[in-house]
């Protein structure tokens, strides 16, 4: 992934005032800032939920959402932007499971809809993905009778069964209780160390200590830091950082 | 007082029907749940074209709720019936129209049509509400999932709304039921017309009308229960909620009772 230069605001309120950074295949990069930094805002652009105002965003070399005509970014149809977004999985931080669906139904929804995967076989590989995300006893529940955090893990899952390249968190376990959020930073931890290309928004320091390759500092509207995990927690460079990390540690 | 009813002739219409009041009756059904059915197409058309990226098809919705909400439907169904053709310059209403199996009646036509694009307007707001009361990140999670905005309506949030959209629906069609009796006017034989005509035979309204008044009772009645049997089969998968059938009707009956339990 690949974002130059990413500029956004919403009415006169300027939310990303030129971003850039790359993130490399198998990488996990944490983003974290105070609240209204923009982090959120950035990655909901990364999957096109956002358009952008100026700027690009390349994932595995194509460009989202957009495409150059005549030398210009015009909007892309919204065909060829369906067919990118499913290329990259989206966690959200209020889940948005479909609440008609059982887990197995959400998982399976987009693989036999979107990419017509055969329902046998999206079943299956749903089987798989909710056991290895520690529900094989939940298929045939609904969303309102499953915990926050079991909720997540489907939505987790439900991401995974497109077979994305990027996988986008966005701040995944803030809505949740906190004697939950163990369960689902777990998965995605495994996640991460099984090589998926990760970019997650996050308030969970710990998380981002332990699974992170990178983590990036985001404060009204532009990255202020980028580091490994070890200088970023031990050793910051900017004040800025300074002063967010000791309210929040 | 009551002794100047004729009970006979009361108890004749409702346990004694003859066959002109068969079809009477069926034209009635089938009038209302073709026109629902056509409400129900014309307004979902509508609220989608309301949040259409085209202006013009959103002031075209905009200006069919306007007009077909304020006007009076009588009015509707004496202009379709005796307008539309010249108006439009083509045939929108013909003689009679022969579906192979059955024929409908022009005066059928029409009326069918007048119900059906009135309900429409009634019906786009209803949908509207429905798929307005969709949580935004559901249309969200679909299309990261790489849905486009036509199978995300179809497979997430329609059946959703569903749930929000059949009640009032169900309001709908009991309206529909009674107002198919206003096409009498253009000479449709239904339930209402039949009553009418006797009516006019025999000049006893009160027995006449009581009994045409306990078959629509019987009508409505009906889809309360049939009513009652969808939303248990729309609400009892999504909550798990386990409100029984009976309850359900309780509930629609004797809304104190239900909230009891």
């Amino acid at each position: 992934m690949q974002a130059e230069d990413v500029r956004k605001r919403f009415g006169r309120l300027e939310v990303l005032k030129g971003v850039s950074l790359d993130v490399d295949k198998k990488e996990t990069v944490c983003i974290i800032g105070p609240s209204g930094s923009g982090k959120t805002t950035f990655i909901r652009c990364i999957n096109h939920l956002e358009k952008i105002d100026s700027g690009k965003i390349t994932v595995n070399g194509h460009l989202i959402g957009y495409k150059r005509r005549n030398g210009a970014l015009v909007e892309d149809s919204e065909a060829s932007i369906a067919r990118q977004r499913t290329e990259i999985g989206m966690v959200f931080q209020r889940f948005n499971l479909f609440p008609h669906k059982t887990a197995l139904e959400n998982v399976t929804e987009a693989p036999v809809h979107v990419l017509g995967v055969s329902k046998d076989q999206a079943a299956d590989d749903a089987r798989a993905l909710l056991t290895r995300v520690g529900l094989a006893d939940k298929y045939d529940t609904y969303p309102g009778k499953l915990s926050g955090g079991q909720q997540q893990r489907v939505a987790i899952a439900r991401a995974l069964a497109m077979k994305p390249s990027l996988m986008l968190f966005d701040e995944p376990t803030s809505a949740l209780d906190p004697e939950v959020t163990g369960e689902v930073l777990d998965v995605m931890e495994e996640l991460a160390h099984e090589g998926m290309t990760m970019i997650v928004v996050t308030h969970e320091m710990g998380f981002a200590r332990k699974a992170a390759d990178r983590v990036v500092m985001m404060d009204e509207g532009v990255i202020v830091e980028t580091g490994t995990p070890e200088h970023f927690f031990d050793a910051p460079d900017h004040e800025r950082t300074r002063q967010f990390l000791s309210k929040i540690l | 007082m009551l002794a100047v009813v004729d009970w006979h002739l009361v108890w004749m219409r409702i346990a004694h029907p003859d066959h002109v009041f068969f079809r009477a009756l069926y034209t009635t059904v089938y009038m209302a749940v073709i026109a629902q059915a056509m409400g129900v197409l014309l307004g979902l058309l509508a609220a989608l074209m309301r949040t259409s990226k085209l202006a013009p098809l959103r002031v075209l919705s905009g200006l069919y709720v306007w007009l077909f909400r304020g006007t009076p439907l009588l009015v509707q169904i004496f202009f379709i019936y005796y307008g539309a053709n010249q108006l439009l310059g083509f045939t929108l209403v013909p003689n009679s129209l022969n579906l192979g199996l059955f024929s409908l009646d022009g005066a059928v036509v029409a009326g069918i049509l007048a119900l059906g694009i009135n309900e429409g307007a009634y019906m786009r707001e209803i949908i509207r509400a429905g798929i307005d009361s969709i949580d935004r990140g559901q249309m969200e999670a679909a299309k990261s999932l790489g849905m486009r905005y036509s199978l995300a309506m179809r497979r997430i949030i329609l059946p959703q709304a569903a749930r929000v959209i059949v009640p009032p629906l169900g309001n709908e069609f009991n309206n529909m039921l009674k107002n198919t009796s206003l096409v009498f006017t253009i000479g449709v034989y239904e339930l209402f017309a039949d009553a009418e005509i006797l009516y006019s035979q025999n000049f006893q309204p009160v027995e006449v009308f009581m009994a045409v008044a306990f078959w629509y009772l019987v009508l409505t009645t009906v889809w309360t229960i049939i009513q009652s049997w969808i939303e248990r089969k729309l609400g009892a998968s999504e909550r798990g909620d386990d409100v029984g059938f009976f309850e359900r009707l309780t509930f629609t009956w004797m809304p104190r009772w239900g909230q009891v339990r």
